[in-house]
């Protein structure tokens, strides 16, 4: 355990609990996009520049400026009263740390008997084109059928059918 | 404990954080901020087993943290538009309140 | 002699480096390569600053600044220390935290996309395998950062210049990275290194710059007209439009955080440009064959000015656009062009060389750009507008 890990995770886990735990929802989002700005940054750590800078991109750059516009759009900025019960909240809670406990058995019990590949692997951005291109290259098709689908949709879905189509 | 151990953990501690928020929290968009983060806590896990499998050079888990990045931005647009198009019918995006299936 | 004066500042670090321990070199070298272009830029920053304000004020028939120092040459000095001791104002109900990082943000952001511009031969911060990648990456940053200072004033005008600030990066940054995948395409590289290397030769005496194709010169022009547009500049300044919402989202920002905001903006602005003169105006490389005695990295800073000139030009020239026509123009204009460009890069790889291949990618080119304007025209909101008064 590097102290470079344990920093980038001490970030990572400190902007997405803040990101589940805040109050004001667009704090909320900004301590999103620190978490995943960490996770990221742990993506670079294990080698895979390509998906690390794919993930600043696409979660900084698109999904919280995305949810930022939701949140202005909805109104829901301000701190709403409304909250679950305490008992709902508890049990939430406590189905989440069940999950955690269970993840983390498996994950000592399991893994410490693997043997482990630290050779650092060639990943390099070519390698990962030249694959998408051939080995993968059905489900490169899919996926931008996939985001077509989703820009028509979700353009259909926010349009305003009572003021017309502008 | 090795290395690949210490990023299944992280993971794990990410999928849990967005399960609780997903369950616990009442904002639609919150809501669907969690499934997110439970979404990278599995990319996170591909790119570990990735760089610490026995395979690296079949690059199998960076396509697919791609693949799944790709479809959770889908899933992001998607998901936000019809709570846009919620909001417009019901005027709230609390999901205590949109108790009701009739319009 | 000429090789020595090309690369003198790489001598420079080398011959520096030799002074510092082993342990401590990779740090001292990361240093020594940063410290530069975070002065550099920012000087390039206060001389932009004049030349700008000269040259509208030229355009706009005035003198513009001429007193301090020689021709006004002083008046960055005077704004700079100005802004410094100005009073930092913060709005009582403004969210504190957010309000400060809001500019810290987004300086941290303009600066780091530098790390991937190559600024002369060998002379690169970090030569990234996806280097392009994280340029378009750090540069969506930038559009949080927007929104950090406008939602955090908690002022309405700041709120809508955000928002419309935004609004306008996101549709314009498609038909910016679109226009340089081609240059990525015909590289068929990440790397700006490469990207650069690649246009370096010659034909005689003319360069290999991508801009010398008809989809480069397409490329490079949208490429411009989005970099305009990211950086919200005139003819794109809608979200700082001064007469709709006074000054956009950083108006609840005093001092020192709105000088931040202001260097913050033009270093975006150098920084695309300098990434339109790496994707097609061959980086570093001279124009002709018989000029590459001149030492590289002035290529590139003559390169720079000139394109900043281009700006200024622009911003004395045209008017404002209205919030429709700026989105009819990404969406239904911008975006299918660049599209129809990459189709004819393709198409351009696959054909033999020659003139054939001139022939019909440029007629690809030019004739989607001729239907998608008369397109344009067709619509309503692109008509000169008839004001009925009281009817």
């Amino acid at each position: 355990m590097t102290i470079s890990f344990l920093l980038l995770a001490a970030i990572t886990i400190i902007g997405t609990a803040a990101a589940m735990t805040l109050k004001n929802l667009v704090h909320c989002v900004l301590a999103l996009s620190l978490g995943l700005v960490g996770l990221a940054a742990l993506y670079l750590q294990l080698g895979a520049q390509f998906v690390g800078f794919t993930q600043i991109l696409v979660y900084v750059g698109a999904v919280a400026i995305l949810a930022a516009f939701a949140i202005m759009m909805t109104r829901s900025a301000d701190p709403t009263a409304s909250n679950a019960a305490a008992s709902f909240r508890a049990s939430g809670a406590l189905i989440a740390v069940l999950v955690f406990a269970v993840l983390a058995w498996a994950t000592i019990s399991g893994t410490s008997a693997q043997p482990i590949f630290t050779a650092a692997p060639e990943g390099s951005v070519g390698q990962v084109g030249a694959a998408l291109m051939h080995r993968f290259v059905l489900p490169l098709e899919v996926i931008g059928l996939l985001l077509t689908a989703a820009l028509i949709g979700a353009g259909i879905l926010a349009m305003d059918e009572h003021r017309g189509t502008r | 404990m090795n290395p690949l151990s210490d990023y299944l953990l992280l993971s794990a501690f990410l999928f849990s954080i967005g399960l609780a928020g997903a369950l616990t929290r009442r904002n639609a968009i919150l809501v669907l901020i969690g499934i997110e983060l439970m979404l990278n806590a599995a990319n996170l896990n591909f790119i570990a087993f990735w760089r610490y499998g026995p395979h690296p050079e079949a690059l199998t888990g960076v396509m697919f943290a791609i693949f799944s990045i790709s479809v959770a931005a889908a899933e992001a647009a998607v998901g936000l538009s019809i709570i846009l198009a919620v909001y417009r019918h019901s005027r709230t995006t609390d999901l205590d309140k949109l108790n009701s299936m009739k319009g | 002699m000429f090789e020595t004066i090309d690369q003198i500042f790489v001598l420079i670090k080398h011959w520096l480096l030799g002074y510092v321990p082993g342990m401590a070199q990779p740090l001292i070298s990361a240093i020594l390569s940063v410290v530069p272009v975070v002065i550099a830029f920012p000087l390039l920053f206060a001389i932009t600053t004049v030349l700008e304000r000269k040259g509208l004020g030229r355009m706009q028939n005035r003198y513009g600044p001429n007193r301090t120092g020689w021709f006004g040459i002083l008046q960055p000095m005077a704004d700079g220390i100005k802004s410094l001791t100005k009073e930092d104002i913060v709005p009582r109900t403004a969210d504190q935290l957010v309000h400060f990082l809001a500019p810290v943000v987004m300086v941290i952001a303009s600066f780091l996309v530098y790390a991937v511009v190559p600024l002369g031969r060998n002379m690169v911060i970090a030569d990234l395998n996806a280097g392009v990648l994280f340029f378009f990456a750090i540069g969506s940053m930038v559009e949080l950062s927007v929104f950090m200072a406008g939602w955090s004033s908690h002022s309405k005008y700041s709120l809508l210049g955000a928002m419309r600030a935004i609004a306008q990066m996101i549709s314009y940054e498609m038909p910016l990275v679109l226009a340089s995948v081609v240059v990525i395409m015909a590289a068929g590289s990440l790397s700006t290194v490469t990207i650069v290397n690649m246009q370096a030769g010659y034909t005689g005496i003319w360069p290999h710059w991508y801009v010398f194709t008809p989809w480069g010169i397409t490329g490079f022009i949208i490429f411009m007209i989005a970099a305009t547009a990211e950086s919200n500049r005139c003819p794109f300044d809608m979200p700082e439009g001064e007469s709709e919402i006074i000054a956009g989202y950083f108006i609840e920002y005093s001092g020192f955080k709105f000088a931040l905001f202001f260097l913050a903006e033009y270093l975006g602005m150098f920084a695309t440009s300098a990434m339109a003169i790496t994707f097609f105006l061959g980086g570093w490389a001279a124009p002709f064959s018989f000029l590459t005695w001149i030492p590289s990295y002035v290529w590139f800073f003559g390169k720079l000015l000139t394109i900043i000139c281009a700006f200024i030009w622009v911003r004395g020239t045209l008017p404002r656009l209205r919030m429709d026509q700026l989105m009819n123009f990404a969406w239904k204009f911008m975006l299918p062009l660049s599209l129809i460009n990459i189709v004819g890069a393709g198409i351009w790889h696959f054909m033999p060389a020659g003139f054939t291949r001139w022939g019909v990618v440029s007629l690809l080119i030019l004739l989607s750009c001729v239907l998608l304007s008369r397109g344009l025209r067709r619509n309503k909101w692109f008509h000169v507008r008839t004001y009925r008064f009281a009817s």
